[in-house]
């Protein structure tokens, strides 16, 4: 079996095609006081991924906590050029469901199988939001096909 | 989505390119949240001030307030006119005091713009209450009632001790809201998800806000996003002591919804808490032990003793508590290294002066702001380090936005330390 190359199918939460690096956490995604807006990076004291730019990256995330102020945390991220390429996530809350949709960045959701136990940071990623697919090719086999 | 005759036609611009906007980012959203329908509100919680430079700078190049509205209360690039507000609006806390800029370190020009959008704002109908506690001025909505709610604190607080049905929205759902009436039905609008997921079971005694905000801050961890029960309560909170519980649950987890077995409106007991589902056969328990590792986890970035700034008020101090600084400042002096913001809702410090609670707490050296806070305006006094709090919510938040060392403990800890300079801890 060929594990280098996964798809994934999940229910569209904001259409559009974008493809990307994946950058995956398994916490939970602050938005207001938990991001920095004009740079994309996480600033969450405790986040496992502090200091981290999702900026252009496929963010992979159970989901969103904190403030009401997610979406306007995330909108101001495509404002400023510095917004996720695409969103997968595991956990439905109307901060998230509103956050991608101001972000416009494809979203998808309600996969067959588990996108964080499936996609590792640095894998490489095709998310078509329209179809409901995602394309995964692992870091692994990137890094010897570009040797 | 199915839509009624009158949501189709303001979809299909009868009332308007606003309504219409509006009405397109509704089904936007609720078809991403995967929402049948939409339900009827006229109760909203909502943030749509431009207060920062940024804000500024945005409005002036994209064509004024029309713009700023357009953009990040209705999610349209195209700018369109903003008709009066069809709801009851209010609004939720500022990026400032406008009363007090310069303390807070705000320029004249951000004042000056700040008030040509609320003059923008009030005229569109959205009232000026400027706080993060529209329970406490006069938006108190009726058990059952549907409500689009901003403020993850008011929002726990709208669902579980009010008994009305909010989700947690954004500047932009609520911007649709205001316009349309209308909100997805979908969550906590819907009785089944109203019900109990976990069951908390507290062994210690809970009595200070300091107390209600350690137990929420630990709720939150262990439940997210979920809805937990708590029993073993032994003396019934005051207002001010949910206030704290709701939001340390939704700054810690994403708490939205919890029931007080024998308090709370949904759950006069056990059985009815959890309704269809199962009573969990073991609670989880909440005692002295989980106690003190929680404060350990909030005084993780503590470090020195010395501390420059104390800051209350996060969620809005009410009025009794108010009321209780007065009498733990009077007659006290607040170190001359120390400085104290307590924040509070415009309306209650009106009857503060009106009481002589300002004249108390400014004789002590202390300061009375209102509409905002510091994690909100990411104001502190000049050169502060190190901060005490009595918030778990603005504790959490703080050192994250600015980097600064924060102590958490109980309001009178905190006066102490403010008189004293320094952050003493209490054993246990």
């Amino acid at each position: 079996m060929n594990t280098s190359h996964l798809t994934l199918r999940g229910r569209c939460v904001v259409p559009g095609v974008a493809e990307g690096e994946a950058l995956v956490t398994h916490d939970r995604i602050s938005g207001w006081g938990g991001i920095d807006s004009r740079t994309g990076t996480i600033v969450e004291v405790r986040h496992a991924l502090r200091g981290v730019s999702f900026a252009g990256k496929v963010l992979v995330f159970p989901g969103a906590k904190g403030s009401s102020g997610w979406s306007n945390a995330f909108h101001l991220t495509r404002t400023f050029g510095v917004a996720p390429a695409a969103m997968l996530f595991t956990e439905m809350t109307t901060k998230i469901a509103l956050g991608a949709v101001v972000t416009r960045a494809p979203a998808l959701t309600d996969f067959d199988g588990d996108p964080l136990a499936l996609i590792e940071t640095g894998d490489w990623v095709r998310v078509d939001a329209d179809r409901g697919l995602v394309e995964i090719t692992k870091a692994a086999q990137r890094s010897k096909a570009s040797s | 989505m199915k839509l009624t005759d009158a949501e189709q036609a303001m979809l299909d611009g009868r009332d308007g390119p606003a309504v219409q906007k509006a009405m397109d980012l509704l089904l936007r959203y609720g078809r991403a949240l995967g929402a049948e329908r939409l339900v009827e509100t006229h109760n909203v919680v909502a943030s749509v001030s431009a207060s920062t430079p940024f804000m500024r700078e945005f409005a002036s190049q994209h064509g004024g307030m029309e713009a700023v509205f357009s953009q990040f209360s209705l999610d349209s690039d195209e700018v369109v006119s903003i008709p009066k507000v069809r709801t009851f609006s209010v609004h939720t806390q500022l990026g400032f005091d406008p009363a007090q800029a310069e303390r807070m370190g705000v320029d004249e020009q951000t004042v000056q713009f700040f008030r040509k959008g609320e003059a923008f704002t009030t005229g569109l109908g959205i009232q000026a209450t400027n706080t993060c506690t529209p329970y406490q001025v006069g938006n108190i909505p009726v058990r059952g009632e549907h409500c689009a709610w901003m403020e993850s604190s008011a929002v726990v607080y709208c669902n579980s001790v009010l008994g009305a049905r909010t989700n947690t929205e954004g500047r932009e759902s609520v911007g649709a809201a205001m316009l349309t009436g209308r909100i997805p039905y979908w969550g906590y609008h819907l009785d089944e998800n109203r019900l109990g997921s976990h069951w908390i079971e507290v062994d210690t005694d809970v009595q200070s806000t300091a107390d209600w905000g350690l137990l929420g801050y630990w709720m939150g961890e262990q439940v997210q996003e979920q809805v937990p029960v708590i029993t073993g309560i032994r003396s019934t909170p005051n207002l001010a002591r949910l206030k704290h519980f709701g939001a340390s649950a939704s700054s810690s987890g994403g708490v939205e919804m919890y029931h007080l077995v024998g308090i709370t409106p949904e759950a006069t007991s056990l059985q009815q808490a959890f309704g269809r589902r199962k009573v969990p056969n073991q609670p989880l328990r909440y005692g002295l032990r989980e106690r003190r590792e929680t404060l350990q986890r909030l005084n993780a970035t503590g470090r020195e003793a010395k501390i420059d700034y104390v800051m209350l008020g996060c969620p809005h101090y009410s009025l009794e508590q108010m009321w209780e600084l007065a009498q733990l400042l009077e007659g006290r002096r607040i170190h001359a290294d120390v400085q104290l913001w307590v924040f509070t809702a415009r309306a209650t410090k009106f009857l503060c002066d009106q009481s002589g609670y300002t004249r108390i707490i400014e004789d002590a050296g202390g300061h009375i702001l209102s509409d905002s806070c510091s994690a909100m305006s990411r104001a502190v006094p000049t050169g502060t380090r190190v901060v005490a709090l009595d918030s778990a919510k603005q504790t959490h938040y703080l050192p994250a936005i600015l980097g600064v060392q924060a102590w958490f403990g109980s309001t009178a800890q905190c006066v102490e330390a403010a008189c004293a300079g320094r952050w003493q801890e209490l054993a246990g």
